[in-house]
């Protein structure tokens, strides 16, 4: 049976559209992968001599059982974010003579193998191995790798449990910052409260058993749950939304554009993944503090500066317009058959993206107060950039998107859509801007280097109109092959 | 008046679709039947210019459609779920669909009155979005939406699958209803024999692409067509 279940998930796996298409995004992927697990491995190869080095009197296994629990909630949050819950679509096999019994323990199985909990063991095994060689207790040490192994599992199956539930998360962030702050300011000793407990397995290897009996209750609780809800009823009560109407007649004094401008506030609103890029832009906001407080930035590289400014008033227009016409794929036949004018549905896109730009801008105002007048004359250059220069880029761009996007898939590591079009319009997004303060600045002046950028955009917004009609002309071009590309279910 | 020329489409080396001449004359309301694979949504993406006519050329009243965008303003289609939008609700999208099609509220609200009986109570005021009504809902939506702003030109594919017996019998009302003047041109694809024969005075049969039967509906149409296809 199981030899079955593993067949086709080998099938399912290389027979998806979604494979082979976007090889240079698995590519990119893949490095990440790596380059965490090397990371991994270094820090664990590498730790115990640092800490050696820099502590040179407290133990470092000691001093990591310390940061431990930082550890294990820093790998909750992290699964919570990016692992994808394994769901073996059971539905097929619901009429099947399969025991549901066997089911679940597939799909519960099946997890166990995910990358988030080989990830840990990259730095944990290692680490193991070196403690060995220092001369510590073998046992002892196998004890307290075994206890790890387990924990790791068993965040597997905890993070199954909390599955997206947005309290959970907002507890594990409290939880964590409670343990930091009450660190620093030495209201308690993170390190003295559960050092010892977890010291005292390996003293006592005998006790990571704990591990095995917390992992075992955690897969019978995932067990039942899963087995209670091996049945459609879930499925089918998930429909039950109610619409919220919303009356948007303000956008009708726009005319011919409105009809587009309350379906896109609508999409924006009422689609999970629409509505994580409009809320990410407002953390893109603070993306200028990473940098505008560094010295470095300010006096070797203030180039990179212009990369935070644009951000801090970009992020809509980025991350929005980067998929553009994409979000629109369920129902682009529709649009194609009818009587509508190409020119105002990406109009009334491009006002979008013209109104957050100007929000964020007035948000961003504070910046003047935290880090003076020049870097807010910069994200003031960098707004009118991304007004004038971006969003008119960001259309043309989106006329070779060829990826369907699902608008109520989650947002979270969801590149549904992403291509090599996404990596390519970086260049000139973020890489014309910085060029033209670098000349200036270098050659002439600070002033004159976000004045560059400043008037870029303006003229890019002054021939707006022959802009547009040179990206209409590229859309009506490229109908056919949009049409086909969105129709692709992957 | 909706003209086919030599029309044909190829994927890689397989025709799907291979069409002489045919002429659908304004007001005529046409039948298209045929197995799956015939060719029947292939024809109709080709009158909406949703996809590339390998030769040939259609002419939906004087517009060459791949040529011109014209056409759109008097042909009112509905495909599939496609081509609704899931996160509105009904009402939104009647207006969505009312404002392309140069109707105000008002007039949207007017049209929809007179398919109170058709909607059955399902549609209008459920506080639902389209992606969560069920396909026959959908579909009923979907279609209404195809007969606004007075279109010349209705296509409308499997327009009787997944809606129930009531609902089948009312559709039927509708589409004789609109065809009674001989102002609009209807076109309806189906694999019930029995509803297309009701409702169309014309019925083509597709096969492997060709067109294999023109028939004008009498009263052994049925006949012909059922033993045609138990052949």
């Amino acid at each position: 049976m199981i030899a079955h279940f593993l067949k086709l998930e080998w099938k399912q796996f290389f027979r998806s559209s979604y494979f082979g298409k976007s090889i240079a995004l698995k590519i990119i992927m893949g490095f990440f992968a790596l380059y965490m697990l090397v990371s991994f491995l270094m820090i664990g190869i590498g730790g115990y001599f640092f800490i050696k080095k820099e502590y040179p009197d407290i133990d470092p296994l000691f001093f990591v059982n310390g940061f431990l629990v930082f550890l294990l909630i820093g790998d909750l949050i992290f699964r919570y974010l990016m692992q994808k819950l394994p769901v073996l679509n059971i539905k097929p096999f619901l009429n099947l003579p399969v025991k549901k019994e066997k089911l679940v323990h597939f799909v519960l199985g099946k997890s166990a193998l995910s990358f988030f909990n080989i990830m840990p063991l990259f730095f944990y095994v290692p680490f193991s191995i070196v403690l060995i060689g220092e001369g510590y207790n073998v046992m002892g040490v196998l004890g307290w790798l075994f206890l790890m192994i387990m924990l790791v599992l068993s965040a597997n199956y905890v993070n199954f449990l909390i599955n997206k539930n947005n309290y959970a998360l907002g507890a594990m962030i409290a939880v964590l910052a409670i343990l930091f702050f009450g660190n620093k300011y030495q209201l308690f000793n993170v390190n003295d409260v559960f050092a010892p407990i977890f010291q005292s397995v390996y003293n006592f290897p005998a006790t990571s058993l704990i591990g095995v009996a917390l992992l075992v209750g955690l897969y019978y609780v995932n067990f039942k749950l899963l087995r209670e809800k091996a049945y459609l009823d879930d499925a089918i009560k998930n429909k039950e939304e109610v619409a919220k109407e919303s009356d948007l007649s303000f956008v009708d004094r726009l005319g011919d554009v409105a009809p587009f401008i309350k379906n896109d506030i609508r999409q924006i609103w009422r689609n999970k993944r629409t509505k994580t890029v409009f809320f990410m832009s407002f953390i893109f906001l603070f993306y200028g503090a990473i940098f505008f407080g560094e010295e470095t930035y300010r006096e070797k590289m203030p180039a990179f500066l212009v990369f935070a400014a644009i951000f801090v008033t970009g992020g809509f227009t980025l991350n929005y317009g980067q998929f553009i016409p994409a979000w629109d794929s369920e129902y682009y036949n529709m649009l194609m058959s009818q009587n509508i004018r190409y020119r105002k549905f990406l109009e009334s896109k491009w006002y979008l993206m013209v109104v957050m730009s100007g929000a964020l801008y007035l948000l961003s105002i504070p910046y003047i107060y935290f880090y003076g007048l020049d870097i807010f004359l910069m994200i003031t250059a960098g707004a009118i950039f991304n007004i004038g220069f971006n969003s008119l880029f960001l259309l043309f761009a989106g006329s070779f998107n060829r990826k369907r996007i699902d608008l109520n898939k989650s947002g979270f590591s969801n590149y549904q859509g992403t291509s090599a079009t996404q990596f390519l319009i970086i260049i000139p997004i973020m890489g014309v801007p910085m060029l033209l303060f670098w000349v200036f600045n270098k050659f002439v002046s600070f002033n004159a280097g976000v004045l560059a950028i400043a008037i870029a955009g303006a003229l890019a917004l002054t021939f707006k109109n022959y802009f547009m009609n040179i990206i209409e002309k590229r859309y009506i071009k490229s109908k056919y092959a949009s049409i086909h590309a969105f129709s692709q279910k992957s | 008046m909706i003209s086919i020329h030599n029309i044909s489409k190829t994927y890689g080396s397989t025709q799907v679709l291979n069409l002489e001449e045919l002429r659908i004359p304004s007001g005529q309301s046409f039948g298209l039947v045929g197995n799956n694979g015939a060719g029947k949504t292939t024809l109709f993406n080709l009158l909406l210019d949703l996809i590339r006519p390998t030769t040939g050329e259609i002419v939906n009243n004087e517009v060459i459609v791949n040529k011109s965008e014209n056409w759109k303003t008097f042909t009112g289609s509905f495909i599939d779920e496609t081509f609704l939008i899931g996160y509105l609700t009904p009402e939104e999208y009647f207006d969505f669909v009312g404002d392309l099609r140069g109707m105000n509220k008002a007039d949207v609200k007017g049209f929809l009155a007179q398919f109170d009986e058709f909607f059955n109570d399902e549609i209008l005021g459920k506080k639902k979005y389209l992606r969560s009504l069920s396909k026959g809902n959908q579909k009923k939506v979907g279609i209404v939406a195809a007969m606004m702003g007075n279109p010349q030109v209705v296509i409308l594919d499997e327009p009787f699958a997944n809606l129930d017996p009531t609902t089948q019998i009312r559709l039927k009302k509708i589409i004789k209803k609109l065809t009674e003047n001989n102002d609009v041109t209807v076109l309806v694809s189906s694999h019930d024999l029995s509803h297309v024969t009701e409702v169309c005075e014309r019925i083509v049969v597709l096969d492997k692409g060709n067109v294999v039967k023109d028939i004008n509906t009498s009263q052994e149409t049925l006949q012909e067509l059922e033993s045609y296809f138990s052949a």
